[in-house]
């Protein structure tokens, strides 16, 4: 198998735009890549310029220790599975597979015993005589990477694999893929704009924004210390609470309310901050009640930091999505379902020790360091 | 349904007079049937007069009889010219369609400044190629050429009248092809050629079964272009022939003419409804998904 190796890759467009704007990333051996970011960021663009699709403006390409930055696509020893599949629709099943071993000048004999082979590997066996519109979204998906998968390529490249199939199947499919890739051990770089899906299945993920990469990291690294506001906002199924502060007698002071400055972060005296923590890391317990009625002594311990009226509640099925109106701030914590708290409410937020973030409040909202 | 409702429906579309209505629609059908007759007519002419012992004017049958078929086919220009009339037919209409898929994929793919007024002054322009306007410079250029009197030189003419049309057509086609379907060729490893034979040509294929009987229409029933450039009657389709069916008085040869009409269209009929049933006619490209 293989490790990618992009080194400084810019992809520019006539009249100036840059897709990929200076990106260097080292994938492994057998990882599981996820390009990650809202529509536009250059993700695809990315991709594309690795499989050679796109011709990189400057920089490398390395698979392994081939430079294939000028080679064309057919020579990367890559496969790609776009993201509406591509399938043939003039072919069957059968001959979608064995296309690339038919490029590759296999005899037609051994081509189709080894299409059916991989086929069956994912349970296509019965449907290999029938063309692509006579499957449904998430057949069609498997024959696109046994397609990739019958080529035996070094690196597959995922363009968006799940994003046509509905959420059931998706969630179904993200795990098959996994599986997949783990068993084949094929190096996999994959564009999603679904947070969530690279949470889930890759080894490590970049997070790009206007062509350029925000951070890199394994998906818990990113999801706990996402390296700038750009990343925490985009990471995570509710958005981070980013709560502008200033460092005020040692504290910080958030408008209505002051918090310790969390450890590990240096500031100082006057310096303007952006303070970060999860809605999922913010611990509540009602303000006016002791405990909620039937929970006896399991309620939680009584926190305190941010005191505030509650202004929506949004269900989220095992747990609450509440939002606090707390000094000049909204703040935004999730709460199990047992604790629901009514409209109106006062409640007592605090963040979670350990969880809570600062940020520069200018440039590029970066994490401040120790 | 309410009562409401029930009460008002009646109501809602003023009461028509019946016998207004009957009078309306009697007339409308009389001006149809008018219409009918009129299109009507020439078709029956062509299918009763060839079988008629006494050929005319008139659409009757006074009888019954081959004999119209034994005469014409007696006639030594009848094979021969249905002969030049298919190669002169299927020569451009397999130009075509050579000429216009590559045209069209290569104008479909390739960002050109200017690519669609180039193709719409092309479409103006093909129609006075083949027309009566361009009749002399297209016999000199062909005199000229060297090809003047030769079935080759008509094929080159029809079809570049033929091709903007056709070129057209199948760019449409070859447009609603997803980009996503060559891109994947290409990364494994397929050539532009072997793109266009596995990929392109094969989904376009309704759009060329299309494009291919049009042309091979055109030619078939083009007569104008062939007797300008043809004076070998040898040489001279089926079209031209026809029109030599006149007996020494200068009377027109009604039971030649009639028989040939009818011949003469059978197999452009044919071709129609077997391409039809193979393929379907399409004008417009579109992947079902």
């Amino acid at each position: 198998m293989a490790s990618v190796t992009l080194t400084g890759l810019v992809k520019e467009y006539p009249g100036g735009v840059r897709g990929v704007d200076g990106v260097d990333v080292e994938i492994g051996d057998g990882e599981f890549f996820a390009l990650l970011g809202p529509s536009g960021c250059g993700k695809t663009t990315l991709l594309r310029t690795l499989a050679g699709l796109e011709a990189a403006t400057e920089g490398s390409v390395r698979i392994d220790d081939r430079d294939v930055t000028r080679l064309d696509p057919g020579d990367r020893d890559v496969a790609m599975v776009f993201q509406d599949y591509a399938l043939f629709p003039h072919m069957t099943v059968t001959d979608n597979v064995a296309y690339p071993l038919r490029i590759q000048k296999v005899a037609k004999a051994e081509r189709e015993s080894r299409a059916r082979e991989t086929a069956e590997g994912l349970s296509l066996g019965a449907l290999m005589q029938r063309r692509p519109a006579q499957l449904s979204g998430g057949q069609q998906q498997r024959v696109a990477l046994a397609r990739a998968i019958a080529c035996h390529p070094q690196v597959f490249l995922f363009d968006e694999p799940l994003s046509n199939l509905d959420a059931r199947l998706r969630l179904e499919a993200r795990t098959f893929l996994k599986q997949l890739q783990k068993s084949l051990g094929v190096t996999t770089v994959f564009v999603t704009h679904d947070q969530a899906e690279a949470l889930a299945m890759a080894d490590r993920m970049a997070v790009m924004e206007s062509g350029r990469i925000r951070q890199i990291g394994t998906p818990r690294e990113v999801f706990q210390r996402p390296a700038n506001t750009f990343v925490a906002n985009f990471i995570g199924a509710t958005p981070m609470n980013l709560l502008d502060a200033q460092v005020v007698d040692g504290r910080l002071d958030l408008g209505g309310f002051t918090l310790p400055v969390p450890d590990g972060f240096a500031v100082g005296e006057g310096d303007k901050v952006v303070y970060g923590v999860r809605p999922e890391y913010v611990l509540a317990s009602p303000g006016d009640r002791e405990g909620v009625p039937g929970r006896g002594e399991a309620s939680p311990p009584k926190v305190s930091g941010m005191r505030g009226t509650v202004s929506a509640v949004e269900n989220l099925g095992v747990n609450v999505l509440v939002t606090v109106d707390a000094g000049e701030q909204a703040v935004r914590a999730v709460v199990p379902e047992s604790e629901e708290p009514g409209l109106g409410d006062t409640i007592d937020l605090a963040p979670a020790p350990g969880r809570a973030l600062l940020y520069r409040a200018d440039g590029d909202g970066e994490l401040i360091g120790s | 349904m309410s009562a409401a409702t029930a009460t008002h429906a009646p109501s809602a579309r003023p009461a028509a007079n019946p016998a207004r209505t009957i009078a309306a629609r009697s007339l409308g059908y009389a001006g149809l049937c008018v219409l009918v007759v009129f299109f009507a007519l020439p078709l029956l002419w062509l299918v009763l007069t060839p079988f008629s012992p006494t050929p005319s004017y008139r659409a009757t049958l006074s009888g019954f009889t081959f004999g119209n078929f034994d005469k014409l086919f007696a006639n030594p220009q009848t094979w021969p010219s249905i002969r030049n009339s298919l190669v002169l037919a299927i020569g451009s209409s397999v130009l075509v369609i050579v000429l216009a898929a590559l045209a069209a994929y290569a104008l479909s793919r390739v960002r050109i400044p200017g690519r669609d007024q180039l193709l719409y002054a092309l479409l103006l322009l093909s129609s006075i190629v083949t027309g009566t306007a361009a009749m002399v410079p297209i016999f000199l250029m062909l005199f000229q050429l060297g090809i003047i009197d030769r079935q080759f030189g008509v094929v080159l003419v029809l079809s570049g009248g033929l091709l903007p049309a056709a070129v057209f057509m199948l760019k449409d086609f070859v447009d609603s092809i997803p980009k996503s379907y060559e891109e994947s060729a290409r990364v494994f490893g397929a050539s532009p050629g072997q793109i266009l034979r596995h990929i392109v040509l094969p989904v376009i294929r309704p759009g060329m079964a299309t494009v291919g009987v049009w042309a091979l229409v055109q030619v078939w029933g083009n007569f104008l272009v062939p007797y300008v450039l043809l004076s070998d009657p040898a040489k001279q389709p089926a079209a031209v022939v026809m029109y030599t069916f006149y007996d020494a008085g200068g009377q027109p040869n009604f039971s030649l003419i009639s028989t040939f009409a009818l011949v003469y269209s059978v197999p452009v009929v044919v071709l129609y409804l077997v391409v039809n049933r193979r393929y379907g006619f399409a004008f417009q490209g579109g992947i079902k998904g």
